[in-house]
Formats: C-alpha cells, structure tokens, sequence
C-alpha cells in the first residue's frame, strides 16, 4: 500500500496504460522522465515558461512540468515517443527535420507537439492574437506565417531555429497526407 | 552562394545524421540515461551575496524521508583548484564546498543528495543555512570608482597619438555605449551524472569539450587522467556556458562519497546564478575623420565587471583592431571587481557588445560626414592587420556589403531619418559590419577502416547543435572518397582522445583539420595494404600539433555585413524588427542546410540582444531580479521575422581545409545594424540596450537627435 504521500495511478500515455505509484508531488514531466523512461518530453525551465515540456492531454497543448502525475489519471497523454507511426514519420516531424526546423534539439519535441496542437487549434477555428477577424463565423484565418509566429511562442529555443519552424510548420499543414491527432481539441477556455 | 565542393559531400545541404532521433524523442540528454541506484543532488545556493557560511542546519535534514547525504564546506572532500588547464584555470565556482567564504549570491553552498528529486529538493528547501553577513557592492556604471586595467597582455592595444589625431580631425564623434548582463540560456539545464564503475570515474554530461571537462575533474580530483572518462553525447545548446561547473563537481562528490550513481541537475534559476554570465559593458568610443570619411583616430574603451575571485575580461575593443585602420587607434579594457558571479565566453565574447558600440558609432560618423554608411566602411578597409601589419588570410568583407546591399535594396536609401511612416509605424533601416576570429588549435582524431567496408572516425569533439556531427561525416567522406553513408562519427567521449572544444567558432575548423589528416594518412596506409582489412580494422590516428604550428601567422577572421529594417511606434515604443539579411564571407561552406541554421541562429540572437535581452541585479540583494524566462526575455518565435542569412566566395588560400568557424559571426554587428535603423526611423540615437519601450518613449519627450 502506498504511504500517505504517495498514489497509485494508471496513466494513459500514447495509447498505453502504465500503472505506477507516485509521489503526489511528482508532476507529469518527471513521471513521464523518471519513471516510465519517455525522456523525449524536455525539462527547460521546469515552471511553464519555456514549453519543452510541452505534451497533448486530450489533444490539447499542455505543459507536463506544471501538471501533477496524479492530475493526469484518466486522461489520454500524447508524448513525442506517440507522434510517429511506427518507423513513419509524422509530417511535422518530417518537415522540422527536411527544413532543419531545429539545431541542438532539445526544444524540439515540445516545438513538434505544439505544432500538432496549432494544426488542430487551427483547424477548429480557434482565433490567435495574429487573427483579424475574430468572429467565430469568420471561420479559420489563414494560416499565415504571422498566425503560425504568434501560435508558437510559447515554444522558446535559444538556438533560434525559429524561421525553419515557421517555414516547418506550414509545410506540414499543407500535407494533404497529415494524419488528425486522434482528439479533437475542446472548446476553447475563456 | 556558390561552392566549389563535389555535390555529394562538401558543400551540398544534408539533413543531420541525428535528426531522427532528435525529432522522434529518441535522442537521449545528459540527464536522461537510466540507472540502477541512481540517487539525486540538489544544490543550495547562498541567499546573501557577500560574507560567511556560519552554520548548516544539517541535522534537522539528514533524517528528512530519503536523504542520504548533506555536503558543504564543513565536511567536502578537499579538490586541488590551483591549476591551469585546456582553456585556462578553472572557474573560481568549481571550488565546491573548499571555504566558507561566500563572494556573491547563489554560490553553492551545500548540495543535499537523497533517492528521489522531490526528496532532494524537500530536503535542500527546508536545509537552514546561517551567514555573517557583509556589505556588498553590485552596482556597475561608468565611471565608478574602483576599476584597473587587467595584467592581460591584450588589455591594451595602441599606435600613434590619440589625442593630436582627434584634435585635428575635422569630424568627430565621442559616444557611451552600455550592453547590460546577458545569460547564455541553453534550453537544456546543466546536468550531470557520476558513478565509479570498474576503477573509473565515469560522467555523462552536457558539455562543449568531453576531454576538457574530463582533465579539469582529473586535476580537481587529484585523479590519473586515463581514469576519468566523461561522455556528453547529445548537448541542448551551450554557447559558452557548458564547461566545468558546479553540477559535474557536485555529482562526482556525492558518487565517491556515497559509492552509488548520483545526478545532478540544476534548476532554470540556479543556471542563471552558477552557470557563467556576459558581463554588462559600458563603452567609450572616439572616432576622428578627414572630410572624405579617412578615420584618423579610432579609441575604443570598454568597461565590464569581474568578480572578487578572477578577472574576467570582456573583449570588447577587439572588434576595431580587425575592422578599422587610423593614424592613432587606440584601443584598451578596464575591469572593475563586485560581488558578482565571474562572468564567462557568451556567444561572440568581445565582438558582441564591441560591435555594437563600434558600429554604432561608424553610423554616427556617417551622418556627420553625410556619407553613405557603406561607402565610410570601404573608404576605411585596411590592407593589412590596422595592428599587427600581418596580412589577412581572407578579407572580403565589401564583396559582403556589395551582395548585400544589392539583395536588400540599399541603393536609393534616403539617408534621412524619421521620413517612412505607415500607420502608426515610423520605418528605418541600418546596416553594420560583422568580423570574428577563425582560430585552430590542435586536435587528435582517428579513422578506422571497417571489414564491412565502412569507415569509423572518433573525435572528441562536441555537437552544442552547431550540426558539428554532420559536418564531420562530409569532411571525412570528402577525405576518404566515399559516400556519406559510409562514414561513422563518433563525438562525445573523452576515450577518443585530446580535441579542441565546441567554442570561440574553433570547433568545426580545428576538427575537420584532425580529421581530415587522419583520412589522408589512413588512405596511405590503405594503399599499402593488400586490401584485406583485419576484424578490428586498420585505424590511423593524427595529432594536428604540427600541422598548426606551419600554418604561416595571419590575420585570419570571417568577416560579414548585416542589414536589418525596423518598424518603431513612438506612441507605445514597442520597436518589430521587420527582415533582416546577413551576408558573410566565413571560408568554405560545409553544409549549406545548418550553416544557414547556425548563421540566422546569431542573427536572432542579435535582435534579441536588440531588443529583449537585460538581466536587472538589485542592488539591495545583490541578486538577478527575476532568474527565469519570465524576467529574462529572449526572443520567442512572434518576435522574429524573416531573417535570410548567405554566404559568398571566401576562398583561404594556404589554409589545409579552408574551414572558418560560424558559430558566433552571426550576432556581431545584428544589433548595431537593427539599433542603427532604429535612429534611421526614429531619428534619435540609442546607446543603451536593449531597445526597451520606456527608452523609445523617453527619447520621444527629450526630442529628435538627442
């Protein structure tokens, strides 16, 4: 049995479930690290600021650093181990690394986890600061370089591969071969 | 661009041979390999910045769930710091736990270690640490008391008289400039993992050189250099950060102390306090000019700060002993020593902030001589070293402006400033020149000859993210003859013998000497043989010593023009860069793909040193207000537009590779170009960075040309 401080939780991670006995202070970023061995999530900063941490719970963008293992039961985590299909690349992933969307590469699995919440943020309509017409008929904007910028940052890398992640990203969303994510992003919070 | 290299090896664009993994989440950091028994360090770092450690409160945390051991400087082990090794002595901080003074805030302190992270971390919050405070001083600005000039033989450079030629100048310019504190920021914290295993001290880490860290903890250690081995395979950027420091000192410590594997890893916010810094600078620049733009007095003057421990210099007025000539040139560093970390080599140590003031100041000359700022620099480009008389290897730093220029549509610019308006947005462009030493230094590497057919070169060296690991693999495929595919390239391990680290844009062009060699000695012996290769292969290993010391003494530098053009709105002061191009002659061009990479990488760090970059110390605590990426702003993607950056011809005629570095070039002369469009829209000089909002707005009510 646990001790007091400590919870057994099943996390559903790319498709998978693990069953594993956390401390309850253990976030997601180190259950996913420490504990199942996906050191594909980055530690950057360790306090939401940077997103390499950035994974998809229920499809949507999340930074694991700041989220509690125990807060993710229940819940369909994506990682960048999940991305891929097998040896199959996923569009983004093979566009970052064709356009040299990256150099040290440790902000890039949390850039590519981004980009696949962008698309899908995108995709259901949901407006960016970038966007001019705001009106939820006005459907989706364009997805101009400017809305892809705006999209994507709050993916810091300090290498500064941040043209070939623009260029990266809208090559991806025009591959008709794009596969959907699996979860349709939920409303937008308010 | 044109390069002159077969296609399918040097000089055509390849995807890196780690990309893969590094898109797939395989590709595995330095604190990402699994242990058995690994057990986990958490660093305490002083809360005062200046006096002594009085007390530990270790009792009250040895008995806390988990923790095995509480270090300081009562009961460390005892290192040897008096040495001096690959890039000098060590940092004044790698002394962990030897005294308990404290020189500033955020010096280590004590290191809990315990058998999870949030043990350790429980444990190193609750640690109670009592001082004997002191009086400290952090405050650094022109013209404090205090300062020296460093007993370093490059702190002062000078010819003719300084003052007559100022003095009989018919236009003069005489400008402060200030950069503020800038932190590296690689995204990947420092982290560390030690064990013994076998009689060997072994070290995964994240580092620049594998053998130079491998050779300090060997001499901390009071160790046979044969019996520590450290491996670094995959590094999360460094730009000069990533040498010895405390996190690989700290988890050797632990693991020899506690006979188990131990991690280190640093947080964001002890990055920022242990982990090296580019000091603030404040700058004088004097430049004296004939009617037809002939400088005849060029001074350079530059300010930074040092710790108590070590003098650190800045290098500021580097830059002008490359780029310009004049009767008198005067150039020199002053230090003052604060209660500060040391500061460190941060991208383009010196040029960086040199360049800024440097051409910024050309700008100014510009408009007074109301000549084309281009035109000022070709009138000036020397012949041969302004200094030194030797010739340069290279220069073609106006074949830069020329193809830049071209490109961005200078031609037709109207000199005058604050004319463009669209909307709310004033419109300006500037330009700057960029110049950054091509260094070598001697490297070993081998090359094997596989049974399979395959070739196996083992070096040293480092990829930070430069695409060094690729670059590599065309050099040795270009040497050997073979197909890429052919060629293995091992880095990141100190087993691979001595090699020059990832740093001062030495790194590519002293490896590709090593291997280069290697290949050429190994396809000798190739040619020899009967053709069979033996199971363990036939290897030839090279020592670039020698190679180094024939090459002639020159003046050897890449060189480069910058073009920024900038949209300012003086009603909120927020300043967008809107294009930028960069142009650079920088040798022969390995792989056109990361080079372009590495090169728009500097350019934006350009702009964010432009823009965003300023770390603020209090002057109450002596600490970084705000130590994380909340209060130190770095560019994010919605701040970077398009940013081109291109090469031309740059052949080297004596030189065995032709390799110039690139990784720091980029930067130099970014924000000189991007503020000098900021005076060209705007109208108002900006000599302090960055370009923060407030100072827009300041300038806006002080008034046009202040």
């Amino acid at each position: 049995m646990a001790p007091a401080t400590a919870s057994a939780i099943t996390l559903k991670i790319n498709g998978e479930h693990h069953t594993l006995t956390v401390d309850n202070r253990t976030t997601l970023l180190d259950a996913l690290r420490e504990r199942l061995g996906l050191t594909g999530s980055k530690k950057g900063c360790d306090q939401g600021q940077c997103g390499a941490c950035t994974v998809l719970v229920d499809g949507r963008r999340t930074v694991a650093c700041l989220q509690l293992a125990v807060a993710a039961e229940g819940r369909a985590v994506t990682t960048i181990e999940g991305v891929a299909d097998g040896e199959q690349l996923h569009p983004v992933q093979q566009a970052f690394l064709d356009l040299d969307g990256y150099q040290c590469g440790y902000c890039t699995p949390g850039q590519i986890c981004s980009a696949l919440g962008v698309l899908d943020e995108h995709a259901a309509g949901w407006p960016s600061a970038a966007t001019g017409d705001v009106r939820p008929e006005a459907g989706p904007p364009p997805l101009t370089p400017e809305e892809i910028r705006e999209r994507m940052s709050g993916n810091l890398c300090r290498c500064g591969a941040y043209v070939s992640i623009v260029q990266a990203v809208s090559q991806a969303a025009a591959d008709p071969a794009r596969p959907a994510t699996g979860t349709d992003p939920k409303e937008p919070a308010a | 661009m044109t390069t002159t290299a077969k296609p399918r090896t040097v000089g055509a664009a390849r995807t890196r041979v780690e990309g893969r993994e590094k898109v797939t989440g395989a590709a595995r950091y330095a604190s990402e390999q699994p242990f058995e028994e690994l057990a986990h360090g958490w660093l305490v770092l002083s809360t005062v910045a200046r006096g002594r450690v009085r007390a530990v409160g270790e009792e009250a945390v040895r008995t806390l769930p988990g923790v095995l051991t509480v270090l300081h400087s009562g009961n460390a082990p005892r290192l040897t710091t008096d040495f001096v090794s690959l890039l000098g002595p060590p940092d004044p901080v790698v002394a962990l736990f030897q005294h308990d003074r404290v020189p500033h805030l955020g010096w280590p302190v004590a290191l809990v270690v315990a058998e999870t992270p949030e043990q350790a971390r429980e444990a190193a919050e609750a640690l109670v640490v009592e001082y004997d405070e002191e009086p400290h001083d952090v405050a650094f600005r022109a013209g404090r008391p205090g300062t020296y000039t460093p007993e370093d033989g490059s702190a002062v450079a000078a010819k003719g008289d300084l003052e007559a030629e100022l003095a009989s100048s018919s236009v003069l310019v005489d400008a402060s400039y200030t950069t503020p504190e800038q932190h590296h920021s690689a995204m990947e914290p420092h982290a560390a993992t030690a064990r013994w295993a076998e009689g060997r001290l072994e070290v995964l880490d994240t580092n620049q050189g594998t053998g130079w860290v491998a050779g300090d903890l060997a001499q901390l250690f009071s160790l046979d250099a044969s019996s520590v081995r450290v491996r670094s395979e995959h590094i999360g950027g460094a730009f000069g950060s990533k040498g010895v420091r405390p996190h690989q000192v700290g988890a050797v410590m632990a693991a020899t102390v506690l006979h188990r594997p131990v991690r280190l890893a640093l947080t964001r916010r002890q990055v920022f306090a242990v982990t090296g810094y580019r000091s603030p600078t404040a700058q004088r620049v004097r430049l004296g000019a004939d009617p037809d733009g002939r400088l005849r007095a060029f001074g350079h003057e530059a300010l930074n700060l040092t710790s108590t421990l070590r003098p650190f210099v800045e290098t500021s007025a580097v830059f002008g002993r490359v780029m310009y000539d004049a009767r008198a040139h005067h150039t020199a560093h002053r230090l003052v020593g604060l209660d500060m970390p040391t500061p460190t080599w941060m991208r383009a140590p010196g040029e960086a902030p040199g360049s800024f003031a440097v051409e910024s100041a050309l700008d100014e000359l510009a408009e007074r001589l109301d000549m084309d700022p281009i035109a000022l620099r070709a009138r000036n480009e020397p012949e041969t070293g302004p200094l030194s008389g030797l010739p340069f290897s290279s220069r073609n730093l106006l074949g830069c402006f020329e193809e830049g220029a071209r490109r961005f549509g200078w031609a037709g610019r109207d000199p005058r400033p604050r004319l463009r308006r669209e909307g709310r947005w004033l419109l300006g462009t500037g330009t700057a020149a960029a110049t950054y030493p091509s260094g070598a230094a001697p490297s070993t590497a081998s090359v094997t000859a596989e049974p399979d057919g395959g070739f196996t070169v083992r070096i040293s060296a480092a990829d930070v993210g430069t695409g060094a690991r690729t670059a590599l693999t065309l050099v040795a495929a270009e040497a050997l003859d073979v197909d890429p595919e052919r060629v293995t390239v091992r880095i990141g391990d100190s087993d691979f013998g001595q090699a020059w680290v990832a740093g001062g844009s030495m790194g590519t062009r002293s490896w590709s000497l090593a291997v280069v060699s290697a290949a050429e000695e190994l396809r000798g012996r190739l040619a020899l043989s009967d053709g069979d290769i033996p199971p363990e292969g036939i290897t030839a290993r090279t020592d670039t010593a020698g190679l180094l010391a024939e090459l002639a003494k020159k003046e050897r530098h890449s060189f480069g023009a910058q073009f920024a053009e900038v949209a300012v709105d003086v009603t909120t002061g927020e300043v967008r860069v809107r294009r930028m191009l960069g142009v650079f002659a920088a040798g022969r061009i390995i792989n056109p793909l990361t080079a372009r990479s590495q090169l728009v990488g500097g350019m934006i760090w350009g702009l964010s040193m432009a823009l965003h970059e300023e770390a603020v110390r209090d002057a109450a605590s002596g600490g970084q207000v705000g130590a994380d990426f909340a209060g130190y702003h770095i560019a994010a993607n919605a701040d970077v537009p398009v940013i081109e950056a291109d090469w031309i011809d740059d052949p080297v005629p004596d030189d065995p590779v032709g390799v110039k570095g690139i990784g720091e070039i980029g930067i130099v002369g970014a924000a000189a170009a991007i503020s000098n469009a900021v005076w060209h829209a705007t109208g108002v000089r900006h000599r302090d960075l960055p370009l923060r909002p407030d100072r827009i707005l300041q300038a806006e009510e002080t008034g046009p040309g202040a």
